[in-house]
């Protein structure tokens, strides 16, 4: 299925705030923020449909219900609302819902927030309670995180392709040294390869600097068909011109081949089939990069690199900068507020193709391969946006 | 209290019970209606024997809620020698080094409690070094 | 039971079931982690004082009653070559078991495939409570109302920090299958069980650590109760200790045991192998049990052990056991106690404290 005869998907509004440990800020108003936001920014468009991507709602903040909520205290109440939970591919999802909402021509103007907040909560109960997107009965219990997921991935990695630690540095620093240039990143302090690589051990072999910090942030769109789009829009629709969403067994241990990352790969080669492109044809690539083992994972799942070659391609490709990754930070220095993430991709994307992305901009980006991963792989969703010409 | 959610657990967690399909043999753990192989229908109870080796492994500096005290600990991924990959605690380790492929065998022991020390204590399987060959 | 004229001049008779009964399959459990006696001598008497044993064996942060009487079980099971579902009791004699109300038992036969046919309850006899559970077993047996019973004996023990029994109080126990003589490893010729009520060492509900009798735990309480329970047995099976390979008594240290056994005749010699108290400690409701895990390892057939059990509270549960030609094949077939011995990592008093709930948490 290519766009053809049929109408686009575009985003006419994105709105964020800043990734932070925003403790005097609630769920409900960290939502409401971008969601404004992200209406101002379409010219007050005001959606039909809101689709929230959360996951931890119900366990730190104790809020179910979001989208009778977030609808009320925004000013569109009665409006379709609902969760979309997909673990730390919730974004991706929420948007591929919005998407396909607008595809079945019952919703013609739809909104996606990402919204995490994850410091209604200090203490271990955080890292218990993300554990709950692994297989609780199974992992969960057993006191194993997506943390120590992922340090169980890189071990195994770095004994099949005999790599160490180092080798793993490349996508963590771009990203470190990208988000100097946006100011709602989380950290915006280029790291040295020395920091990286002497930072503090947390879950051999994850450092500190592996891992993506959770924090607190809200994200939205503003989707509609582009042949509703308004005469006086007076900002660049950006189309969606691919959209999967792929999922895998949740476990680690139920997969033939832990490495293999299927459902990131097999999302990627979806969206680029349906937008007409291959994978290496994009400007842009947002990769869920929660833990550095990710990125290495999901570009050999994609074909950009063979098995055990990922870190090699990461390095060549930092030093080429094309496509560009993690422009604005990625997870690890922009900060990784879980279910909100893939949505700030999407923000980010839509910020890059309009040119709008100031110190971060990457010069004449046309096309945006976003993907944000739940639970290792277990859920993939990958987008790409493209620049339309305004009409 | 979630008494009933690690009751109905039990047989699993202290023992290994698993299933073993009946159409294409295959060991399955942890247990599901649907054999993950041929995807047949799969409800026939198997011992599995506890033997494996380590797939991968990690120190975790620190636990989540529940497990605060017992941290540092090492989990795994523990290839057991009927095919399945199971994730689990490594325990008594004492100097041992842990390696990728080091054999294991399944000990039953605490895994944590429901709640605090008033709660049930939830018991089930870890793997350590193996004591006979 | 059966008449036991021959005895009558004696003055006690003996437990001798109708059928006869036996060992079917045993196993001990020893935890891996030891605390060297010098290391509480350390911390509090600036390392003046001499300790009863080398060192004790301590459980790790995972391990309880339960947990080391299930692997203690399947060792049992192991040597048995009977399956779980064929049992039908599974009781645990401990001071320390987990919960103060719900059985250890059910656990234990939960995790070891025998439930839900079967006889489980907890026995509470200080550190005779694993006897007293094979004495039930034995009679179970040896009533024919089942053909297999699990007695188990083991404990998790504690010492009040800075208390002469931290040097000894361990971890660690046995598990054994009683079964049919004519399938047994050893048989059980004779039981005699010695009580009086002697306040020697106690725990009072809702205490954390035991007191105890200071030097009343000698004469009047553990060599009283040992050696009448172990004369009265010989006496009244007409036998005497050259009779006997082996003698194990229980142990809370080094030197009671070996008094215990020159009191009742034997030579170090007969005392040696079952003697692991230098190495392990004092694990209580295990400490006699896991000394005849020992001897059975090593055991050829035909020899004869004399064990006497001893519980503070008090009593004495003494056993004649003979070996049988079936001990050369089972006894690989499960981790010896030496393997368990051998496994060892030493830790130092802080782990210990840390590992053994000795911290302050809230
Ligand atoms: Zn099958």
């Amino acid at each position: 299925m290519s766009g053809g005869d049929m109408s686009d998907i575009v985003i006419t509004g994105v709105g964020q705030v800043p990734v932070r440990e925003h403790w005097d800020v609630s769920l409900r108003q960290l939502a409401a923020r971008a969601i404004l936001a992200a209406i101002h920014d379409a010219g007050e468009q005001k959606p039909q449909a809101l689709y929230i991507s959360n996951v931890l709602g119900s366990l730190l903040s104790r809020q179910a219900n979001l989208g009778a909520l977030l609808t009320c205290d925004c000013g569109m109440g009665g409006i379709e609302g609902t969760t979309i939970e997909a673990a730390g591919a919730s974004g991706g999802a929420a948007l591929r819902t919005a998407y396909l909402a607008l595809r079945s021509g019952q919703v013609d103007c739809a909104m996606v927030v990402g919204v995490e907040k994850i410091t209604d909560v200090v203490g271990p109960g955080v890292d218990k309670a993300i554990a709950e997107t692994l297989d609780t009965d199974y992992e969960g219990m057993l006191g194993v995180t997506p943390t120590a997921m992922a340090a169980l991935l890189m071990q195994r990695y770095m004994h099949e392709y005999e790599c160490g630690h180092a080798s793993f540095a490349d996508h963590p620093l771009a990203a470190s040294i990208h988000a100097v240039g946006n100011p709602n990143a989380l950290y915006r302090k280029a790291l040295s390869r020395e920091e990286y690589e002497k930072s503090r051990p947390v879950c051999d072999p994850l450092n500190l600097h592996d891992i993506a910090a959770y924090a607190d942030g809200a994200a939205a769109l503003i989707l509609t068909r582009s042949e509703l789009v308004s005469k006086d829009f007076k900002s660049i629709p950006v189309r969606v011109s691919g959209s999967a969403v792929v999922t895998d067994r949740l476990s680690l241990h139920d997969r033939p081949d832990p490495l293999a990352f299927n459902a990131a790969g097999i999302s990627i080669s979806q969206a680029c089939r349906q937008a007409g492109i291959l994978p290496g044809d994009v400007d842009i690539l947002e990769l869920d990069d929660a833990f550095s083992i990710y990125p290495v994972l999901s570009v050999e799942a994609a074909g950009y690199a063979k098995r055990g070659e990922g870190t090699t391609w990461m390095k060549a490709t930092v030093a080429s900068g094309k496509p560009a990754l993690a422009s604005m930070g990625g997870m690890k220095a922009r900060g990784n507020p879980l279910a909100a993430a893939g949505v700030y991709q999407a923000v980010e994307a839509v910020l890059q193709l309009r040119g709008e992305a100031g110190d971060c901009q990457v010069k004449g980006a046309k096309k945006a391969l976003i993907q944000c991963l739940g639970s290792a792989s277990a859920t993939a969703a990958a987008h790409v946006l493209e620049i339309t010409q305004k009409s | 209290m979630e008494i009933p959610r690690h009751w109905r657990l039990k047989q699993q967690r202290y023992a290994l019970v698993g299933e073993v399909c009946p159409h294409c043999d295959a060991k399955i753990f942890p247990p599901r209606d649907v054999c993950p192989e041929c995807g047949g229908e799969a409800r026939e109870a198997y011992n599995f024997s506890g033997k494996g080796e380590v797939y991968s492994f990690t120190r975790m500096g620190e636990g989540p809620a529940g497990f605060e005290e017992q941290a540092p600990y090492t989990v795994a991924l523990v290839k057991l020698a009927e095919g399945p990959v199971v994730t689990a605690q490594l325990t008594d380790l004492g100097d041992t080094k842990v390696e990728i492929g080091m054999p294991v065998e399944m000990v039953t022991r605490r895994i944590r409690q429901d709640g605090d020390e008033r709660g049930m204590i939830v018991y089930g399987y870890k793997f350590r070094p193996v004591m006979q060959g | 039971m059966k008449k036991n004229e021959g005895h009558e001049q004696t003055g006690i008779k003996p437990l001798i079931p109708d059928r006869k009964v036996g060992i079917i399959g045993y196993g001990a459990y020893v935890p891996r982690y030891r605390l060297p006696g010098t290391e509480v001598a350390r911390i509090w008497t600036d390392g003046t004082s001499g300790s009863p044993v080398k060192e004790k064996a301590v459980a790790g942060l995972d391990e309880d009653v339960a947990t080391m009487s299930i692997e203690a079980a399947r060792n049992a099971l192991a040597r048995a070559g009977i399956a779980a579902n064929e049992l039908r009791a599974v009781w645990v004699g401990s001071e320390s078991h987990p919960y103060a109300v719900k059985p250890t038992g059910t656990i234990v036969a939960e995790a070891i495939g025998a439930v839900p046919s079967i006889q489980a309850a907890d026995f509470q006899f200080a550190c005779k409570a694993g006897t007293e559970a094979i004495v039930a077993a034995i009679a179970l047996v040896g009533s024919n109302m089942a053909d297999y019973a699990m007695g188990i004996g083991m404990d998790i023990a504690q010492g009040r920090p800075g208390d002469s029994l931290e040097y000894t109080a361990s971890s660690g126990g046995a598990a054994y299958i009683l079964g049919p003589a004519e399938k047994s490893l050893a048989e059980i010729e004779a039981v005699y069980s010695y009580v009086t009520d002697t306040p020697d060492f106690w725990r009072r509900q809702e205490q954390k650590y035991p007191e105890h009798g200071q030097r009343f735990t000698g004469e009047p309480a553990y060599f009283k109760h040992i050696t009448e329970a172990g004369k009265a047995l010989m006496d009244a099976l007409k036998m005497k200790p050259e009779d006997f390979a082996y003698g194990v008594f229980h142990q809370p240290n080094t030197k009671f045991p070996q008094r215990a056994g020159s009191l009742l005749g034997f030579k170090p010699e007969q005392t040696a192998v079952g003697l692991l108290s230098p190495v392990i400690g004092n694990t209580y409701a295990g400490a006699s049990i896991i000394g005849l895990t020992a001897i059975l390892d090593q055991a050829k057939p035909g020899e004869r052990i004399l064990l006497v059990s001893y519980g503070s509270g008090a009593g004495s549960d003494a056993f004649v056991i003979k070996v049988t030609e079936a001990i050369t094949e089972r006894q690989k077939l499960a981790t010896l106690t030496a393997d368990y011995i051998q496994r060892r990592t030493e830790i130092d008093y802080a782990t210990y404290a840390r590992y053994r709930g000795k911290l302050a948490m809230k």
